[in-house]
């Protein structure tokens, strides 16, 4: 296989439009974790007008619920999560400036239309590799919705986080297979 | 009749769920190592070392202390207990005995704890109790537990139907492979795919879970069943899915069928997907 391809967060629209279904990639620097329930408050949040937690701008967001951190480590084991259950949330916060996600399994054409409006691109991680994955990852800090425990909306800082590029802004989908 | 302490049953139940979440089956090694060798994509190959890795780092390199849970999601614990009629146990009940296990393992383990009391409103219980528990009375004086973790995303894709007798084993296959299709790269493959085929509704259900429970890889004691597995994991590796649905020949590592007698009018099959995070342990007391 040849060498991963280093992509450095926060993830802005035009590297997230380079980027093309099959590419293995390593990435560095910050991005979010959140799953169902925190993506649905952002979303309420944005229906309502209120002030979000984050700014979307160019962010990443990992679906992922963590296993509890032992002593001394930043944060448990880290897999991905099924991504179609964030389907009803993403094509939003796409508009809304988010350009990286990363779970498993693929995503529905509402979202594969917003990646493609906007610039957006669909990372795919191992499940199941979740103490592999922990290793990336450097540390952990909840940023909002504390009460949803290891679902909580936290930034993460992580170094080689491994994944690949599963659905790309141009229609490329690994998902699709030769029939 | 023998008694068993109440408290060794919490111990034992502590210990298998701390052991199954963090050390990988080394038959599921085996065969995920046998698999790399006949996969020929490239993309594939890449994941199948990644979960290999996972499983050497979760196991942290022999230091109890330095053992991760291989997958994040530890599961609803499923067990299926046989209790022997010889069998009295002492100080409390075999269901409490079983949950307290569960609440101290998944404390101690660093587990994650995932379960919600009510399906509808969703409180998570915070201690991943209450397992779901199949209990048997066998004769004689021995007590049996079997343990899972079975993660929600493979569990998702489980399906049922209540086929008709005429639609046969060729009908049962056919659902079985739909089944494995539709989940798509949801269910974590490489899978391991447990079949059910007979009894009624709800026994049928069960026996393709039950199935996940035998030793990795081994064929059905049945040669008619076993060369239904085998078909049945060629058809699936044939799909074109691959390790996480990315692609590859890779797809299943074992399909394992169990069977059961059935009314004159029912065909009734279930298939119960577990992901390669397939952990299981067993103890005798
Ligand atoms: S399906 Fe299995 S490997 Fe995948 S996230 Fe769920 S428990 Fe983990």
């Amino acid at each position: 296989m040849s060498d991963p391809v280093r992509i450095d967060l926060p993830l802005n629209r035009a590297t997230a439009r380079s980027l093309r279904a099959g590419q293995v990639v390593e990435l560095f620097g910050e991005m979010y974790t959140a799953r169902d329930a925190a993506h649905r408050r952002l979303i309420e949040l944005i229906d309502s007008g209120g002030e979000l937690p984050v700014d979307l701008t160019d962010i990443t967001i990992y679906y992922v619920g963590p296993s509890p951190a032992p002593r001394g480590a930043p944060i448990g084991s880290a897999g991905p999560t099924s991504s179609y259950r964030m389907d009803p949330y993403s094509p939003l916060l796409i508009a809304r400036g988010q350009t990286g996600m990363i779970g498993k399994g693929p995503r529905g054409e509402g979202v594969l239309a917003a990646m493609r409006e906007y610039g957006a691109v669909y990372f795919a991680a191992v499940g199941g590799a979740a103490a592999l994955i922990a290793r990336t990852i450097k540390s952990y800090e909840v940023v909002a919705y504390d009460d949803l425990g290891a679902e909580a909306l936290a930034r993460i800082t992580v170094e080689g986080f491994p994944c690949v590029v599963a659905q790309d802004s141009v229609g490329g989908d690994l998902y699709k297979r030769p029939k | 009749m023998k008694e068993i302490q109440f408290d060794a049953i919490v111990a034992a139940v502590r210990q298998m769920c701390i052991r199954g979440c963090t050390l990988a089956d080394p038959r599921l090694l085996e065969l995920l190592a046998a698999a790399r060798r006949g996969e020929d994509n490239e993309l594939a190959d890449t994941i199948l070392g990644q979960i290999e890795e996972n499983a050497r780092i979760a196991a942290g390199g022999g230091d109890e202390s330095q053992r991760r849970p291989l997958c994040q999601d530890t599961g609803l614990a499923v067990f299926f207990v046989e209790t022997g009629s010889d069998v009295r146990i002492v100080g409390g009940e075999l269901t409490d005995a079983i949950n307290r296990g569960v609440a101290q393992g998944y404390r101690d383990g660093y587990l994650r704890k995932s379960v919600v009391g009510d399906p509808v409103r969703r409180a998570n219980t915070g201690d991943n109790t209450p397992a779901i528990v199949h209990l048997r009375l066998v004769s004689g004086d021995g007590l049996r537990i079997r343990y899972a973790a079975k993660g929600g995303g493979s569990e998702n894709m489980s399906r049922i139907a209540m086929l008709k007798p005429a639609d046969g084993i060729e009908g049962v296959k056919d659902f079985v492979v739909n089944a494995v299709a539709e989940a798509g790269g949801n269910p974590c493959p490489p899978l391991v795919v447990g079949v059910g085929i007979g009894g009624d509704f709800e026994q049928c259900a069960i026996l393709a879970k039950e199935s996940l429970f035998r030793p990795l890889g081994d064929p059905s004691g049945d040669e008619f069943y076993a060369g239904v597995e085998s078909e049945l994991l060629g058809r699936i590796n044939s799909l074109g899915i691959g390790p996480m649905g990315l692609g590859g020949s890779t797809t299943a590592l074992a399909v394992h069928v169990l069977t059961a007698a059935c009314h004159i009018a029912s065909l009734p099959v279930a298939v119960n997907l577990n992901c390669h995070s397939s952990r299981h342990e067993e103890v005798r007391l």
